[in-house]
């Protein structure tokens, strides 16, 4: 065990306070100086089901959930349905504790409330067995009872918060002051009273670990955030003031931050009938003048097939947001996977004409999300954000300077009405809204309401003021003219200083790895370890899916003598997205493939890798690897 | 000073300027039931005092949707059973717009149908006229969820075995505040009814009989027809009485009868944009405005949210 970071995972069931107290738990830390980072798994179900969220911190620059964990606090789940071994879903009491053995790692240690789960049951399980050959610490606590006398039976959360601090030399103060700040009156008090005797009591405990918190320090104050929230509060830094959706998991994060905050910022929030209506009413808001967005996961996206495409037809901007789990269809509703990116690419009949970034972490989900609304409203396109339930869900330090930005107003490419009466007409009056003589295949729109402005926008093909039209010329004319605005993207984020892609390691390395999306930072982190350990790897991660970032990745791939392509589906899409617009480099691109519900760990990259340039085997696990073409 | 001088200024309007001043010229056939919801509209709106600028006319996917290309006005020619909801966004956005949707039946009560009655419970101020003629009549001819039982159609060769929806009983039970039923044929009625809806301050649901003289060459030209409000005793601001006039109306059409006039209306309901603000949900100012206002400081992420995190 080494001081340098510490992974602590708690472990229950839904609703037994799973989510709240991790949350407090990595504030804490973050308090006490350290980075933190957040890797939450559940069910998706309300009441029971096992569910975990694991911390991890360390003094500096935590970039992924890391590999396997140290400190397990176990509640058992308290609202368990199954009562023995031989039903379909397990003996469901225990699996916050025994479904944790395979991930612990050497030395570590275990904390179970003894007042749920008896002696009989951690016999069932082998505990002790798999502790000796594991070297693992384990201590009893009847937390259910240390709750019931110093507060109430649902505590448990805190007493087991008590043991860790003082297991792992937590100063407590850091507990007491966030249980203030989140709970006050009686409730804090009973909470505060019920952490400082379980402290007290575990601190008597003789320690047989050697196991505790590392020490840091920050240069500025942090704050712990989600991608969630880095996609909502850049939609309201750009001046986004209305929001159309309908629940679905892992999506309604974004939807519920925007929901609750919109009325602060006179804005409007609505909660539709279904998909279909989410993405229209966006869009009915955006042609109507407003900064707007809409969102879901898969199967509420397909929904949002047609009224995605009448965006593209009518140039109205607005901007979508995406949040990935395993599918098809249903699938696993609270499992992420990177599997819907062919689906965003191109769904909608006709040839797609929109933008897509993928962010890698919540800073990279801030600013694309705030550069998604420059573009649909400057350019009059749909841009959509794709993320997953990995990158949605889970919490990380950022430095809280980060979020010191100015808000954006701007309604992108809209004429004033003194400017619209210098602009073309037809000889009825009618405003030329789709012009042929667009710059950049750009013609700045009027809004409803203002006078000198009135067309008629159609998801049929048009003519300038927008009658329908089905001349062969001007079909021409307006398909190349609404195509160009993606090539005037491209020129526009090629000449920014500020790319979308993300590159780790030395330059000059002879291997590359390409990663997208929410893969990205733990492949950052196996890089870092494997180049310590003599390997020359460099990666770039990815975010511009459409329009595709051409030079960038081509350079990349030039410069290596083969690439790990690193994603989370079983198809390979961005591989195939790569090979489809570059044309090339199939015989260097070797895939590294996993999609059973649960994200990549640094360690799995590191094997994928050795497999990959050195020919090991992959050790066990539900990785996959795709060979090159022609391999 | 606004930047949406078309929704503040007094405008005289004569049905002239609802006209396009070039083509396109209507496309439907000779006949057509269409020509006449055109007719009306355009006669409704100077009487109202409104100007082309200030109307968002949305409309759907059918003959009925070419509606917005032969009226002048700002217009969102959508996509199939989808005008509603553009539609009740643009209001939201901004309340000051005259916002008319509309669609033929297989657009609002058959695609978009889960649209209909979504928006018609939440009362947006706005207007919506279904072009009925009991057959989807662009795409030549098959039945449509108003098409009577037994209607016999190269998709339904051997006569439809369904009952057919009963449009304005939906209307009632989903929630619109004004509900009536008028007929192509009855020029003089359908303008003060659409006159009248664009008045009413909530959701108000026109069903338009408009007949197909090419696809549905069956159905009558509907005519004659009786104004229930002449011929019938019945108190229209009374749900159920509303609902046994609707019952009758809907079942004697397929008699050959045909029943129009005003069916319900509901005073005093607030409409959704009241409702919104009144729970602090929806600024008292128009939304769109807010863009165009350079006085109109935009609040900071980092002033109000970020504090919670730390």
């Amino acid at each position: 065990m080494t001081g340098s970071e510490l992974k602590w995972r708690i472990a229950g069931g839904s609703g037994d306070g799973i989510d709240s107290t991790s949350q407090n738990f990595a504030k804490a830390l973050m308090r006490a100086g350290l980075d933190v980072f957040t890797h939450r798994h559940y069910p998706s179900r309300i009441r029971g089901g096992h569910t975990y969220v694991e911390v991890r911190a360390q003094p500096d620059d935590v970039r992924s959930r890391g590999d396997g964990f140290d400190f397990l606090l176990s509640l058992g789940d308290s609202f368990a349905r199954n009562p023995d071994d031989e039903a379909y879903y397990g003996e469901e009491e225990l699996k916050p504790l025994y479904e944790h053995f395979d991930d612990l790692n050497e030395g570590g240690v275990i904390v179970y409330d003894s007042g749920l789960i008896d002696d009989e049951a951690v016999e069932e399980i082998n505990l002790y067995e798999r502790a000796e050959e594991n070297n693992w610490h384990v201590y009893p606590v009847d937390l259910r009872g240390l709750a019931r006398e110093h507060g109430r039976e649902v505590m448990r959360n805190t007493a087991g918060v008590g043991v860790s601090a003082a297991l792992l030399g937590v100063d407590t103060s850091y507990f007491e002051e966030l249980m203030q700040e989140v709970m006050g009156g009686d409730i804090a008090e009973a909470n505060i009273e019920t952490l400082n005797a379980a402290y007290e009591q575990a601190a008597e405990f003789d320690h047989t670990h050697d196991l505790e918190v590392p020490k840091g320090d920050h240069d500025s104050e942090q704050a712990l955030v989600t991608g969630s929230d880095g996609i909502a509060y850049a939609a309201l830094d750009s001046g986004c003031r209305f929001i159309s959706g309908y629940p679905m998991t892992p999506w309604t994060d974004v939807f519920t931050i925007m929901s609750q905050n919109l009325p602060h910022f006179g804005g409007i929030a609505e909660q539709v009938e279904d998909e279909i209506a989410a993405a229209s009413l966006a869009i009915g808001a955006s042609h109507t003048g407003v900064k707007a967005m809409s969102g879901s996961s898969g199967g509420g996206f397909a929904l949002m097939s047609e009224p995605l495409g009448l965006a593209e037809m009518t140039e109205t901007p607005v901007v979508l947001i995406e949040a990935m789990r395993a599918g098809p269809s249903t699938g696993m509703p609270t499992k992420p996977e990177q599997a819907d990116l062919e689906h965003v690419l191109y769904t909608s009949q006709g040839d797609s004409c929109r933008v897509v970034f993928a962010p890698g972490n919540p800073q990279e989900a801030y600013e694309q999300t705030r550069k998604a609304f420059e573009y649909a409203y400057d350019y009059h396109i749909p841009a959509i954000v794709l993320y997953d339930q990995k990158l949605g869900g889970e919490m990380r330090s950022v430095p809280a300077e980060f979020f010191d930005r100015e808000p954006d107003s701007d309604p992108g490419a809209v004429l004033t009405e003194d400017e619209l009466s210098e602009a073309a007409h037809d000889a009825a009056g009618k405003f030329k809204r789709y012009s042929h003589d667009g710059e950049d295949g750009v013609v700045p729109r009027s809004v409803p309401g203002q006078e000198g402005g009135r067309f008629l926008a159609t998801g049929n093909e048009s003519q300038e003021v927008g009658h329908i039209s089905e001349d062969p010329d001007n079909r021409k004319h307006q398909m190349d003219r609404r195509m160009e605005k993606l090539t005037s993207i491209r020129e526009d984020l090629n000449a920014g200083d500020d790319s979308n892609q993300a590159f780790h390691g030395p330059a000059d390395a002879d291997y590359g790895i390409l990663v997208w999306g929410s893969q990205q930072d733990t492949v950052f982190e196996a890089v870092d370890r494997l180049n310590a350990r003599g390997s020359s790897v460099k990666a770039l991660g990815v975010s511009d899916m459409m329009p595709y970032p051409e030079s960038e990745v081509t350079a990349f791939l030039e410069s290596v003598e083969e690439c790990l392509v690193v994603e989370m589906n079983a198809t390979a899409q961005f591989r195939g997205l790569t090979q489809k617009e570059l044309g090339r480099f199939g015989p260097k691109m070797t895939s590294l493939l996993k999609y059973d519900g649960e994200p990549f760990e640094p360690s799995e990259i590191v094997e994928g890798f050795e497999a990959t340039v050195e020919e090991t085997d992959l050790p066990g696990g539900n990785m996959e690897l795709r060979p090159a073409a022609g391999d | 000073m606004t930047a949406f001088s078309a929704i503040h200024e007094e405008h005289e309007s004569d049905k002239e300027d609802f006209t396009p001043g070039v083509e396109p010229q209507p496309t439907w056939c000779p006949g057509c039931g269409d020509f006449a919801v055109l007719k009306a509209l355009k006669g409704a709106m100077p009487e109202l005092g409104r100007s082309p600028e200030e109307v968002m006319l949305v409309t759907g996917i059918g003959c009925s949707g070419k509606l917005s290309s032969y009226f002048e006005s700002y217009g969102y020619h959508s996509i199939h059973g989808r005008a509603l909801p553009i539609a009740r966004a643009s209001k939201l956005a901004n309340p000051g717009l005259e916002v008319v949707a509309a669609g033929g039946d297989g657009d609002g009560y058959g695609i978009g149908a889960n649209h209909f009655m979504h928006t018609a419970r939440e009362n947006h101020d706005m207007t919506y006229i279904v072009f009925n003629n009991e057959i989807f009549g662009l795409t030549k001819g098959q039945t449509s969820p108003t098409s009577p039982k037994g209607h016999k159609s190269k998709t339904q060769p051997s006569g439809s075995a369904k009952d057919p929806v009963r449009p304005l009983t939906l209307s009632l039970a989903s929630g619109a505040s004004y509900i009536a039923r008028t007929a192509a044929t009855n020029p003089r009625q359908a303008q003060q009814i659409i006159a009248e809806a664009i008045e009413h301050d909530g959701f108000a649901h026109i069903d338009f009989l408009t007949q197909c003289p090419t696809w549905n060459k069956d159905a009558k030209e509907y005519v004659p027809y009786t104004d229930v409000q002449e011929e019938y005793d019945f108190d229209k601001t009374d749900r159920r009485e509303a609902a046994d006039m609707m019952y009758e109306a809907e079942t004697k059409l397929y008699e050959g009868e045909v029943l129009t006039g005003r069916f319900f209306r509901e005073e005093n309901r607030p409409s959704y944009g009241q409702e919104k603000r009144s729970t602090g949900e929806m600024p008292e100012d128009p939304l769109a405005e807010r863009y165009y206002d350079d006085d109109d400081g935009f609040e900071r992420v980092a002033d109000h949210l970020i504090e919670r995190h730390k």
